[in-house]
Parts: structure tokens; sequence; C-alpha cells
């Protein structure tokens, strides 16, 4: 299975692609957007503001390439950590005054701070927490409700939706952990470096509801 | 709920990983990636991996060497020593580090870190520090150059600064306790955990389980680290993290599947 890796630039690619190696994928960076249509199946990670990420995926003619195999193509997306905030249709973070840049919008919700979403506790939230599942869902296929994911994040995707919210996890307010909108998952945590466990989620996501 | 995490700290050192006393009579203890196929076997936490020549190095860090300990590793690694530089940062995460840490060139230049956390992320930064203490007056001093320099900065004010500037967490290692086994200066923990609201590693003196525990319930520590006790001794991350369940202290259950 080819897996295309989004690099934009920024992101701990290294750790991603050598985790999807570890599942069974071939991994393949990606690093003009014109080159995603090779690929089976895309991976968007992300470190970083949602601000800078999301201008650089517009410049480089990413977030319509993204959209066009998506939507045209039926390929399956995966967004780890900001990755993952991208999906949504705003964001916060980067601006001042709660101003906010428009995501990728393909799972409807916004991305606001933690601190506002109420976290009284240590920001950001870095480390290993449990998730508890909220719906069926093959990304979580073998996981019992429960198992630790390394997180590192100081803002929260805040669905629309209950119906998108696969998983959440508490960190002194309930944060969102997995989503999923048709064809397009995200993850807050990170499976690359979740040891077993986010190797497991990868595995589902790459081999599919079948595996 | 969030749990503490037990982080192995390697030091490596022209080809070989090594542990002193004090920052000093450095002992080799064998090879890097050993080392990190056994902890990723054993499903550490995370791990922390620094240089602690590469600040006196005028060449770049060999980013193919990292690139190999990187691959070996599914558990968040942090990769330290001789960071100056926004590039660089680049180039370590591009080679399977998920953040790094920063030391002597923060003192020098500390716009550095809000350059990391502007494009990287606050989350990418873990801003350390090796501090020791006054005579008598209960404060503590930073040094730079893995313990060399006295930079003359009190802990506490360059702490909330480095914090300020977009630290995502302080890993902080008494000089004095670091190699000694005899426990980390909870006092020193205490007053760096109280002072910002970022997560605080504890680092230097750890000798056993109990000090680990005390790092967390007496000084408020959201992690701890410790090299001399994991090399030189029969503990292990596993077992120290049994030893803090049975305290009630929240940590991470291995997933087998």
């Amino acid at each position: 299975m080819k897996v295309g890796v989004i690099d934009y630039g920024v992101g701990n690619l290294g750790s991603v692609a050598r985790a999807l190696e570890e599942v069974g994928a071939t991994p393949i960076r990606v690093d003009r957007s014109v080159d995603l249509h090779q690929v089976e199946t895309m991976v968007l990670p992300g470190v970083g503001s949602f601000l800078q990420c999301k201008k650089i995926l517009d410049q480089d003619g990413w977030s319509q390439a993204i959209r066009d195999e998506v939507d045209e193509y039926c390929k399956p997306l995966l967004g780890i950590c900001l990755g993952m905030q991208l999906l949504a249709d705003w964001g916060e973070e980067g601006l001042e005054n709660g101003a906010q840049t428009p995501g990728l919008g393909f799972v409807p919700g916004r991305v606001v701070s933690l601190r506002k979403l109420g976290c009284a506790a240590r920001l950001p939230h870095v480390g290993w927490n449990s998730i508890s599942p909220r719906l069926e869902n093959y990304l979580l296929k073998g996981v019992p409700k429960g198992t630790d994911f390394y997180f590192v994040h100081s803002y929260g995707f805040l669905l629309q939706s209950e119906r998108e919210c696969v998983a959440t996890t508490q960190y002194g307010v309930e944060i969102a952990a997995v989503v999923n909108h048709g064809r397009v998952w995200g993850t807050q945590f990170h499976p690359e470096k979740s040891s077993r466990a986010g190797l497991k989620v990868l595995n589902n996501f790459v081999w599919g509801p079948e595996c | 709920m969030l749990k503490v995490r037990v982080i192995p700290t390697l030091l490596w050192r022209s080809f070989g990983l090594v542990k002193g006393v004090g920052f000093d009579s450095w002992r080799r203890v064998g090879s890097v990636l050993p080392a990190i196929k056994v902890y990723n076997q054993r499903d550490v936490d995370e791990l922390v991996l620094v240089d602690i020549d590469a600040h006196r190095s005028v060449k770049p860090p060999d980013y193919e060497t990292f690139g190999e300990f990187g691959s070996e590793c599914f558990v968040p690694l942090t990769i330290g020593g001789g960071i100056r530089c926004v590039e660089q940062v680049g180039f370590f995460l591009r080679n399977g580090a998920d953040k790094v840490s920063v030391n002597t060139a923060a003192y020098d230049n500390p716009k550095l870190i809000s350059e990391i956390a502007k494009l990287y992320g606050t989350q990418c930064v873990v801003a350390s520090v090796d501090v020791r203490g006054t005579d008598g007056d209960g404060r503590w001093i930073c040094f730079s150059e893995a313990g060399k320099r006295d930079t003359g900065r009190d802990v506490v004010s360059w702490v909330r600064e480095l914090e300020g500037r977009g630290a995502g967490e302080i890993l902080i290692t008494s000089i004095e306790r670091d190699g000694t086994m005899q426990g980390y200066d909870l006092d020193l923990v205490a007053a760096v955990s109280a002072a910002v609201s970022i997560p605080v590693i504890a680092s230097g003196g750890a000798g056993n389980y109990q000090h680990m525990i005390d790092a967390v319930q007496q000084a408020g520590a959201s992690s701890v680290a410790a090299a001399s006790m994991f090399h030189f001794t029969e503990q292990t991350p596993a077992e120290a993290k049994k030893s803090m369940a049975t305290v009630g202290i929240p940590v991470r259950q291995s997933f087998n599947n």
C-alpha cells in the first residue's frame, strides 16, 4: 500500500514514515502537491501553528490537491495532531483576539485553545493519556478503552457534532482524541509515537476494515 | 487521565553512551543504538538523547546518525546538544526526533526559543536547565556548556523567561545531584514547578523508585528522568512505574496485542 506522507516542510516526517513501514505500508514522502495523485492513501502530519501550516498548504497547492484526492478519487486521509486540527473548518491559533483561519474543512468544527475550553491544568497537554471510544470505528479496532496514547498539544478540536467524535481523552476538560468524517480521520495523539497501540491504529488506517 | 512519564536519559559523547557524576568523571556505558532498541522494546514512555560535547563543536550535528537512532524508536524522542539555530531543529525533526532540547544557546540567544516555538510549536521545545545551589540562601544558579559556565541567572527567573518565550517543557537538572543516586533536589523541583505552568521534568539524582515518587508527590514534577539508576543498577523503568502505581501515581500501562 503506497501511503503518501505529505511533506510540506513541517512535522516529524521521519517518525511517521518509519512507523508506516513498520505496519507493512510503503510510505512515500510527497513533497510536491502535484505528485499526490501517485499514492493510494494519505497522511497529513503537522507541528507548529495552525496559521503557519495552513499558509503553506494554501501557497503550495496542497489544500486543493488534498481535497481533489479525497473528494474525487475517494482516497482515505489521516491527519495527525496539528494535521487533525487542520481538518477543521476554522482555527484560531496564530492570530490575536480570537480571529480565525479557515482550515481544510473536512470535519465540521473549529480549533480553540485548551485554556479557552476550560482546561486549568499545565499546558501543553503532553504525555500519555487514555482514550475513551464514543463510536464504533475500525480505526480503533482491537484498541480497548483506556489505552494510553502520546499527546502533545495546546489546542483542541471543538466538533460541531458528536457524530464525528470517535474517541475522547480527559485533561481537565474532555478533548476530542479521534475524529472521523467519511474517508477522513484525525488523531489528536501521535500514533507514530504511541508504541504498539499507535502502530495498531496506523495498521487499521492503512489496511482498512478487513485487516 | 494524564500519566506521569518515566524517562531514561541517554548522554552521548563521541560514538558512545556515557554517564558521569556531577557532570564530570564520565564513564562509558555502552553504545547508543542498542540502548535505544532495548528501551523501545521495553516500551518506555519517552527517551531523551543528548550529545554532551556538541556545544563545543563547530561542525553541524551528524543528522544521519541521529536518523538511525530515531528509526529505532516508536516512543517520543527528544534530541539535544549543540542546537543553535532553527534550521537545525528542522533537520532533527525530519530525522526521527519529535522534540528538541535547548540549553546553552538559549542563554546566548533567548530568541531562539521563540523562533523554534513559532515555527514548530511550543510542544517541540524542551528547555533544559542545569543548576547548582548557592550557599545558604536557598537559590540556584544556571550553568551552560554542560555545567561549565556560570551564567549568573537565577533559576526561577530563567525558567519563567523560557516559559514566556514559548518553551513547552522544562527539564530541570541539579548538577550537584547528577550521578549521585541520592535523590532529586526536591526543593529545586518544587521551586521550578511553582514558577511555571508548563510541565516540569525532574532530573539529576534519582537512585531508586522512592526518589521518583517523592519528586512527583512532594515536588510536583510532571515526569521523572533518570540515567545512572538504569545504567548501573538492576532497576528498570517498568518497575519504577509499578512502584509509582502502588502509591496511586497514574502511570501508563503497556499495550500488548
